[in-house]
Formats: C-alpha cells, structure tokens, sequence
C-alpha cells in the first residue's frame, strides 16, 4: 500500500486574544508577509497583538495573503473595511491587495524581534522558506547591516521539507529525533534540497538510521548558516525568526558552533517565531497610520489658522 | 542601513556600499546631480528617510556605468576621487575599488 501521508506538511497556526475586543479600539492595523514557502497575518489592536495566523502560501500571492488573513480575521467578525492600515511584507510583498505600504522582510524581521525578544536583541538569524538572512540591529530594531544566502534553497525550509518526506518523519518530530543518535555524526556533504533525497537514501542504503541521517542532515544545514553567520559577526543578545527557528535540531547546532546562545521564549509564550515577519510589518502598520493622522491633524490645523487668518 | 550593491567583471566583485544612517543627515544629496551615469536617486526607505539608492534601473548596469570613473581612480589605492563620494561629505557612499 502506497503511503500518502504527507510529511512535510507543518501545523498551521491561528490564535486570537481572549480579553481583547478590536470594536473598542481607535486603531486595527494589519501585517502580511507572504513567503516562499509560508504566509502569515498578525493584527494588532491600537498596537497590542489581536491574532495571528500562519498558513502554506499557494501558487498565487494574493490568494495567499488573503487566506492568512481570514484566518486570523474572520473568526473576529473583522472585515477587509474595519482594517485601518495594513502592511505587505516577504517575498511576495507586492502582491498583498489590501496593503497600502510595502516594507521589506529585513526590515520587518528585524523590528518584529526586537517586539518578541526585547530591545536587546542585536543579531538575527531569519531561517526563511527558500533563504536564510542574518541582520544587525540596534535597540530599537532598526536595521544596521544584513547578509543573504547566495541564490540556493540548499539549508532552509523547503529543504527540510524534502527531508521529511524522502525520510517519512513528520516534520516536527526532525529537531527531537536527530538527537536520538548514539554520537554526532559528520554532516552531511551536500544540503543542496535537489539532491537531498539521493544522498539521503545513499546514506540508509549505507546503514545510517533514520535518526542518524536527519542528526548529519541538521548538521549540515547548521554548518552553513553558521558560516553566515560568522561573515557578519555575532553581537548578543541573538535571535532566530522563521520557520526553522522552531526546529531545535538545527538551532541546537548553530549555537554550539557560534557559541552564543539564542534567547528563548518563554514556554507560556503565544508568540511564534515563523510570525515575527509579519508582526514586525503589523507594527510598521501601526507606526504608518498613527504618523498618517498626526500629518492630518497638523494640515487641518495650519488649514483652520490659515483660514483664522484669513477672515 | 547598510546596502551594497555589486557587480563582477574579469578582475573580481565590487560593491557600492551606501549607509543609509549616514544619508540622512545629509542636506545636499549631491550624489544624485555628481553621477555622470545618473546611478544614484533618493527613494523613501523602511523608515519613511528619504536616503540615496541605486537607481532599480542602473542596478544591473553598474560594471558598464562605473568603469569610466573606475578608470579614472586607477582602480584602487586610498586616494579616491569618485564623482559621487566627492559629493558625500558624511561619507555615507563607499567603494570597494
């Protein structure tokens, strides 16, 4: 019998505040950020955090960016029309129909950080869908400095979704299983996600466990984000966003080569590191709209003196 | 914000490095008229600052764009007497040639 279980496949994730009530709130604003592999919406009410939810994005962006909204939105009651300003952000950024602003990833990345983690953060490690990208901040969580794979999916969560089906391990169980090895094995020589399934299958035709292979595969892929890492440097405190950030597998190992651990959130934490993207271009939003309604204030008030002035 | 932007030829990778910090307290914005080729313009970053960038236009035609004054600069050596970085007191434009 053919097994159709799709191990790949990762739990998307929606939460909404129990004890907020976005009706009594002056202002709604929204973040998007439609990745390569996963799309996310967080909204915030009058700046504190309303919902999130985190979808697969789809062959469209547009489509994908309404879905992560809805998710997020519709159990709510709010429409499209309640949404004060909204922010796109991530690879398909453009792509957002309700957003009236872009912003880009790096940028929300780094301020949605600085939000989870606190304003000590100053190195970030997004773990993305198809790239991987350090980033330097400063108290704040504006950014000072980024660096970026090159152009290869190899490391990053398309590639550990390959993994998991060529393996047959749930995706979520990767990071717990690959330290059920006897001793560390040599990473693996290739992480490049085309030929992860031969090398992978080589590897069990070679005697390796299951455990085994996924524990050199983590090893391989924290080796080369590490190098990139160390191209830019570490500054403490450092925290790592996206995807892969919630596989202990691969961060685990990243900490043992730089040696610097990463902060962790706290275990009753809501917050999720796959939305820190969007809930930084939520509180871009929020930013925006707040920086949009003084600018009126001040021309409707130059326009009443001018008008005092003139009578 | 530190952005570079690159380019390779038959003697190796280049960068113009622009740091956004620096750009914004810059009054003049005189790179933009300096250029010869026209590579740089001023764009609203992330942070809603105005800051000087590399035209979309011009990104993919800076090996083509940049050599004459390249040529002039002897290519490298500290004493660099580009059009543009002439024009950026803060030194916020930088080149790697």
């Amino acid at each position: 019998m053919t097994d159709t279980r799709e191990y790949w496949r990762w739990s998307e994730r929606t939460w909404h505040a129990p004890d907020l009530d976005w009706r009594q709130a002056g202002a709604v604003t929204v973040g998007v950020d439609v990745g390569s592999v996963s799309s996310q919406a967080v909204i915030l009410a009058d700046g504190r955090l309303l919902a999130f939810h985190s979808t697969r994005t789809g062959s469209s962006s547009p489509d994908s960016a309404l879905r992560a909204l809805k998710g997020a939105s519709e159990p709510l009651g709010l429409a499209l029309d309640d949404i004060s300003y909204a922010v796109g952000t991530g690879y398909g950024r453009v792509n957002v129909p309700f957003a009236q602003r872009t912003i880009t990833e790096i940028a929300c990345h780094a301020r949605g950080a600085n939000y989870m983690a606190g304003p000590s953060v100053r190195t970030i490690l997004d773990m993305g869908g198809q790239d991987c990208k350090v980033i330097r901040c400063d108290e704040r969580g504006k950014v000072l400095n980024f660096i970026m794979n090159d152009k290869c999916a190899a490391g990053t969560g398309r590639g550990m979704e390959v993994i998991a089906d060529v393996l047959s391990v749930p995706i979520e169980e990767i990071g717990p299983r690959s330290f059920e090895v006897d001793e560390e094995p040599p990473p693996v020589s290739n992480v490049c996600t085309v030929f992860a399934k031969s090398e992978a299958t080589s590897l069990l035709r070679a005697g390796w466990s299951v455990n085994r292979v996924l524990a050199a595969y983590c090893a391989a892929m924290a080796q080369r984000v590490a190098g990139l890492i160390e191209r830019l440097g570490v500054e403490r405190e450092f925290f790592i966003t996206g995807g892969i950030g919630k596989n202990i597998g691969v961060t685990r190992r990243i900490e043992r080569l730089i040696g610097v651990e990463s902060v962790r959130l706290p275990a009753d934490s809501v917050l999720d590191p796959q939305i820190a993207g969007a809930l930084g271009a939520a509180l871009f939003a929020h930013s925006l709209y707040k920086k949009a309604l003084q600018e009126k204030a001040g021309v409707q008030e130059a326009g009443s003196r001018s008008g005092v002035a003139g009578a | 914000m530190i952005s570079n932007y690159g380019y390779e030829d038959g003697s190796g990778f280049y960068y113009i490095t622009i740091d956004s910090d620096i750009c914004t307290c810059c009054q003049d914005r005189g790179c933009v008229t300096a250029c010869p080729q026209g590579v740089y313009v001023l764009e609203v970053d992330d942070y809603d600052e105005l800051v000087a960038v590399v035209a979309e236009s011009r990104r993919k035609r800076l090996r083509e764009l940049c050599s004459p004054c390249k040529g002039q600069n002897g290519g490298g050596g500290t004493e660099r007497h580009l059009p543009c970085t002439d024009a950026c007191p803060g030194g916020a434009i930088r080149h790697s040639w």
